[in-house]
């Protein structure tokens, strides 16, 4: 039990770090691998929670897949850091000023005494051939079938909005166009310039 | 663990639409080359079928399935008819500005097809997870839909303008769920309403707080002040055919997001979405129709009367009884029809590389083309209010009941607005009929369809007028249980 309290506090303090280094991190590649690392941290919390496979889907798809395209496209972007900083000063009184306000109704409205956790039974250990992904799997495709069915539409929304919004002929597009290349004739290539005064 | 079978019936509308989306895709793929308008008759064919699935269904009994996730109840499928029937009109009109205009018509049609289908996911979800995600799958595909037009910065602006807003006020949704869920332990609307009858006296706050979010994210989806902002700048920057659809169908969808989420999951909140619905609409009602007597751009205007005309809708929310209600969903129905029959007119004479878009390119329609005129003069005096229409009917209704629960300030305020608003209404007619032609060549509508669509539009405006009844007895009887 004492060891499970001490990696909880260890992770959710890197968790924390972690993902107030995102935020303010200068370097934009550097926020990055924050973000990697505050997804690890969360993983192992899940892992307490014995939720073994979000935990392990957090690392394969996220950090795996999702962070490496983000780090390829943070890359390739080439930010402008002077531009960043400068508006990050300038609107920060706002920011603060909405985050305070956000939180004081947080407050208010759920009031200090819902948030000890006087009101949420310790979490029990599961029997050691419990299995997550089980539980998980029965619950998605009985009780939730049809928001899961959805969720699928979306992601096939999201390949055809951004097939739609990229695959197209562009102004400046350098394509060979090879029908037109073997129908060209000697007559539209070659001009022949006769009246230059040069005889025969 | 038990599971028994989910019952499939209800909810085959969507299944039918889902399959024929994938039929519709690989069509476009693969035969479009050879037969153009392949692609085109395949989406009618859906939406029409889909209408005609939810009018069969009609005399079905309301039902409750997939674990109390949806809903088939008249409410829902008398908006799901006019969803799909008003998505066939838009296509109609929409076909000669998509081929004119070069934008890729497959990807145009598929993701209305997506929309329409994530706008009847939303009209008959029953719980806050099924209305999320049918909200997402609807607007996702708008935000896309308008900057197909990839040659116009304009419409990129708008649609990352409208993507930006929409999913700030998605944000604010979850949030106000996510309290809701704190505080009644449930996303089902049925365990909501008995949850929240016991903690609305232990915890008014947190379901207030919630409310506040859970209503500010939905008004932002209608468009009312003083969430409007992007209205007039989507309208003024989509493409006219995009406009003509995110000015039609998903106010439908709205509406049902707004009665599902507050009327019938947080009935024990009345006095305080009253209060909060009747600032906004007395809001939206002046915003509307002052600011849209300023406009010279057709489109702006008619965002701004969008603006103005949800406000009135919400006035039959305010009544708070049944009857209000019906009024209400009778009112949204009647302007969807009405702005389907504005933008379509206005998409029609939008040629190749001409967009329509200055109350001033109306100029002296009636000696260009006299029928358009005409279907043009009974839409706006129909949206004004002029008494034989459907406009007045509408808008009597609304008063009515909100008269018949003893609210009488807010009528009179009402009325005065609309007598502001029909300022801008009548100008367009007067533009039309009495101002001499900018070109003189005559307009001519080639596309068949689109012609037929139009007329049937503007006379169904006039009749429904003259023969109110039936349809206002079909929306009354909607929310009579």
């Amino acid at each position: 039990m004492m060891i499970e309290k001490l990696v909880f506090y260890v992770f959710s303090a890197l968790l924390i770090g972690s993902a107030t280094m995102v935020i303010v991190s200068k370097h934009s590649v550097r926020a990055a691998f924050f973000l990697i690392v505050s997804f690890c941290a969360s993983a192992v919390l899940w892992m307490l929670l014995e939720a073994e496979f979000l935990a392990l889907l957090l690392i394969f798809v996220y950090v795996g897949a999702v962070m490496t395209l983000f780090m390829f496209v943070v890359m390739m972007l080439n930010l402008d850091k002077e531009a960043v900083q400068e508006k990050f000063v300038r609107y920060l009184p706002f920011a603060v000023l909405v985050v305070a306000l956000m939180v004081g109704v947080l407050v208010f409205a759920v009031k200090p005494s819902h948030l000890g956790n006087l009101g949420y039974a310790m979490s029990t250990h599961q029997a050691a051939d419990y299995s997550n992904t089980k539980a998980l799997g029965m619950l998605l495709y009985t009780q939730y079938v049809y928001a899961f069915e959805l969720a699928a539409v979306i992601l096939l929304i999201a390949i055809v909005a951004s097939i739609g919004l990229t695959h197209r002929e562009k102004a400046n597009n350098k394509r060979q166009r090879i029908a037109s290349q073997l129908q060209a004739t000697k007559a539209d290539r070659l001009v022949v310039i006769t009246d230059m005064g040069v005889s025969e | 663990m038990n599971f028994t079978a989910p019952d499939f019936l209800p909810a085959i509308g969507e299944m039918f639409t889902l399959g024929m989306i994938c039929v519709v895709m690989l069509a476009y793929l693969f035969f479009d080359k050879q037969n153009r308008g392949i692609t085109y008759f395949l989406t009618q064919i859906t939406l029409l079928g889909a209408a005609v699935i939810a009018i069969a269904l009609y005399s079905h009994p309301t039902e409750i399935t997939f674990d109390g996730s949806f809903i088939l109840d008249p409410e829902s499928l008398l908006l799901k008819i006019f969803i799909l029937l008003s998505s066939v009109f838009v296509l109609m009109y929409s076909r000669p500005y998509i081929r004119d205009n070069e934008i890729a018509h497959g990807e145009f049609y598929l993701l209305i097809l997506f929309s329409v289908l994530g706008m009847q996911v939303l009209v008959s979800a029953y719980s806050f997870l099924t209305l999320y995600l049918g909200l997402e799958v609807f607007s996702l595909p708008l935000y896309a839909m308008i900057a197909l037009r990839h040659n116009r910065p304009v419409c990129q602006e708008a649609a990352m303008k409208y993507f930006i807003m929409g999913a700030i006020a998605s944000g604010f949704l979850l949030y106000g769920m996510s309290l809701i869920y704190g505080a009644c332990a449930s996303l089902n609307i049925q365990e909501i309403v008995s949850m929240m009858s016991l903690s609305v006296n232990s915890q008014p706050m947190m379901l207030t707080v919630g409310l506040v979010f859970i209503a500010a994210g939905a008004l932002f989806k209608l468009g009312v002040a003083p969430f409007h902002m992007w209205v007039p700048d989507v309208y003024e920057g989509a493409p006219n055919a995009m406009t003509l659809f995110i000015a039609t169908a998903p106010k439908l969808a709205g509406f049902a997001l707004l009665m599902r989420l507050l009327v019938e999951a947080m009935p024990a909140l009345f006095p305080q979405w009253h209060y909060l619905l009747i600032a906004v609409a007395v809001l939206s009602m002046a915003i509307g129709n002052i600011i849209a007597i300023a406009q010279d751009n057709i489109k702006r205007m008619l965002a701004y009367s969008s603006i103005a005309n949800m406000g009135y809708m919400l006035l039959g929310v305010i009544a708070g009884t049944p009857r209000g209600y019906g009024s209400a969903m009778f009112y949204i129905i009647m302007y969807v029809v009405m702005s389907l029959g504005a933008f379509g007119i206005i998409t029609l004479l939008s040629r190749k590389g001409f967009e329509l878009e200055k109350i001033d390119d109306f100029k002296g329609l009636n000696t260009r083309n006299p029928w358009l005129a005409l279907m043009m003069l009974l839409i706006m005096f129909s949206m004004a209010g002029v008494p034989p229409s459907v406009g007045f009917f509408a808008k009597v209704g609304v008063l009515e009941s909100l008269v018949q629960a003893d609210i009488v300030w807010l009528p009179a305020l009402a009325l005065v607005f609309a007598i502001i608003g029909a300022y801008y209404y009548l100008r367009v007619v007067k533009v039309m009929y009495f101002d001499e032609p900018l070109e003189k060549t005559p307009i001519i509508v080639e596309s068949f369809d689109a012609q037929l669509a139009i007329s049937i539009n503007g006379l169904a405006v006039f009749f429904l007028g003259i023969f109110p009844t039936a349809m206002i007895e079909l929306c009354q009887k909607a929310f009579l249980v």
